[in-house]
């Protein structure tokens, strides 16, 4: 009987996510007409560079959010309660800044005749080409994402005894025996879904690389986009994209759920 | 050591915050320099004041996300009572469904949403322009397992005799329902409407696939902005939203840590 109320949701939920996603697979393996072909999903080999450069730039990215932000969240999680409260106030406050407006900030540094270049000018240094290049994208991803490695993290170490640190180094474990024997495998929730929020935003992401890539550092996402809203209009083509991307995707959560077993949904939720 | 833990602390902060200050420092600029600083002035936020599409494009923001976190709190808050009282195989299999709009890549939930609603114009003739009604569509689906995660972890911590006791006292099922059951998980849906709140004035991608020319939100007017490489008028408009931001999350934090020392009171 209490099933029943759930009818709506159910209906809702075939209608806008079951059908949408149908729909993806249906215009994947159909041509303009609606006739089955294999067309489009044979040509997105064409396309390999673009994705295996999302990939590589999305890791690379993923790979420094999560050397910067592990110390960070393990200092914060050792602060007293009421510090740790600011601090994580701190993280948080950029997130719910819109990510254009803190993207947009990057171009007016990194430009040419920008903040930095500006600076770097006055000790006679320069002008570097600093925007329109990978690494600008891979600096707009990881200042984007890395809030999302920084709350999973501290939020699995914050649980951490203090008590259990110190026994370990009581029996004669150095720092780094501390941090591979001890910190990691404890925080390894947190580092799986740290890893996850952070890697598929990035590799899907088109704009990060659209404002500070220049037309030159295309991703999938931006693939994805011209096929929808850009003058390559091709749904089948950008349906076969997206088709791709999703099923990457999945298969990447499902290792990183394989790898961690326990891991709950709770640190999404941040 | 510690003293290196503070040096770090403050440089990954800086790191977050530069960009932000430098943003809010040239919307006072005078000239339209994104680098020389000529000369203070509070142009850029009459500017943006009597911008026309900023300011509709605000209101269709808060209107949307006001419709839609609503909308998703009562669906969802129903959904999540059913989904509790589903068989164990039905109920993963529905709660596998719901999780897809979080777990998949943004984009592709954009434009699915967008093959969607032009589906259901060109093939089954339903007359559904790209607009208002769409961007709610949109943010209602993507909304709902924000409300529904947190309905449910509440759900399951609810003690069913607490129920069941109400039924003996003489309330009727939709009487022990809405005095009882309800007040209990109440935490879970303000929690899960505030988030559904947040994300849809927040969205970007998915709104970009589903809104009309005539309907756009601020994310959507923002992009179109950023586009045209030099407007100061962004920079008067993130100092704006950094200082709202700012405020309401000191008055979270405020409130909460109210709370707390009422509890430590209590325990004394």
């Amino acid at each position: 009987m209490r099933k029943a109320v759930a009818a709506p949701y159910l209906v809702w939920m075939a209608v806008f996510i079951v059908v949408p996603l149908g729909l993806i697979v249906l215009f994947a393996f159909t041509d303009s007409s609606g006739a089955f072909t294999l067309e489009h999903i044979s040509q997105v080999g064409k396309y390999a560079g673009v994705i295996w450069r999302s990939i590589l730039l999305a890791a690379i990215s993923t790979v420094i959010c999560l050397v910067l932000a592990y110390p960070l969240a393990f200092i914060i999680s050792r602060k007293p309660e009421n510090k740790q409260r600011t601090f994580l106030m701190l993280v948080m406050l950029p997130m719910w800044m819109n990510f254009l407006l803190r993207t947009y900030a990057w171009m007016t540094l990194l430009e040419n005749t920008g903040l930095i270049n500006r600076l770097l000018g006055l000790f006679g240094l320069g002008p570097f080409q600093m925007i329109n290049t990978q690494g600008a994208v891979v600096l707009g991803m990881v200042y984007n994402y890395i809030p999302y490695m920084i709350l999973p993290l501290y939020s699995v170490m914050v649980k951490i005894e203090p008590h259990i640190i110190e026994a370990a180094q009581d029996l004669g474990a150095d720092s780094l025996n501390v941090l591979w024997k001890v910190l990691i495998p404890l925080s390894k929730t947190g580092i799986v879904t740290g890893i996850t929020m952070v890697f598929v935003p990035a590799a899907s992401t088109f704009i990060i690389s659209k404002m500070l890539g220049g037309g030159t550092n295309l991703m999938v996402g931006d693939l994805i986009e011209m096929q929808f809203l850009g003058n390559a209009y091709n749904p089948n083509l950008g349906s076969a994209i997206s088709l791709l991307l999703m099923v990457l995707i999945l298969v990447c959560m499902f290792v990183m759920k394989s790898i961690d077993t326990e891991e709950e949904m709770e640190g999404m939720l941040l | 050591m510690k003293r290196l833990g503070k040096v770090y602390t403050w440089l990954i902060m800086g790191f977050l915050y530069i960009p932000i200050f430098v943003l809010i420092v040239y919307s006072f600029n005078e000239s339209k320099s994104r680098s020389v600083f000529t000369g203070f002035t509070f142009k850029w936020y009459k500017e943006l004041f009597s911008n026309r599409l900023i300011l509709s494009s605000l209101g269709n923001t808060l209107l949307i996300a006001l419709v839609s976190s609503v909308f998703s709190t009562i669906l969802g808050t129903a959904a999540a009572i059913g989904i509790q009282a589903m068989s164990k195989k039905m109920r993963s299999l529905v709660m596998n469904i719901t999780y897809l709009p979080i777990i998949d890549p943004e984009i592709v939930t954009g434009v699915s949403l967008m093959l969607l609603f032009v589906y259901m114009r060109t093939k089954l003739h339903i007359p559904l322009e790209m607009g208002l009604i769409t961007l709610a569509f949109a943010h209602i689906t993507f909304n709902l397992p924000y409300v529904i995660l947190n309905v449910i972890p509440k759900l399951r911590q609810l003690d069913h005799s607490v129920y069941e006791a109400a039924l003996d006292l003489g309330c009727n099922p939709a009487q022990a329902f809405t005095k009882v059951v309800i007040p209990e998980i109440m935490p879970g849906i303000i929690s899960g409407f505030l988030m559904a709140f947040t994300y849809s004035l927040d969205d970007f991608i998915i709104s970009y696939f589903v809104s009309g020319p005539t309907s756009q939100t601020l994310p959507v007017t923002i992009y179109s902005m950023t586009r045209k490489k030099v407007s100061p008028e962004i920079n008067a408009l993130s100092t704006i939203i950094f200082i709202v931001v700012l405020a309401v999350l000191m008055l979270v934090n405020l409130y909460d840590m109210r709370q707390a020392k009422k509890k430590q009171e209590k325990i004394d």
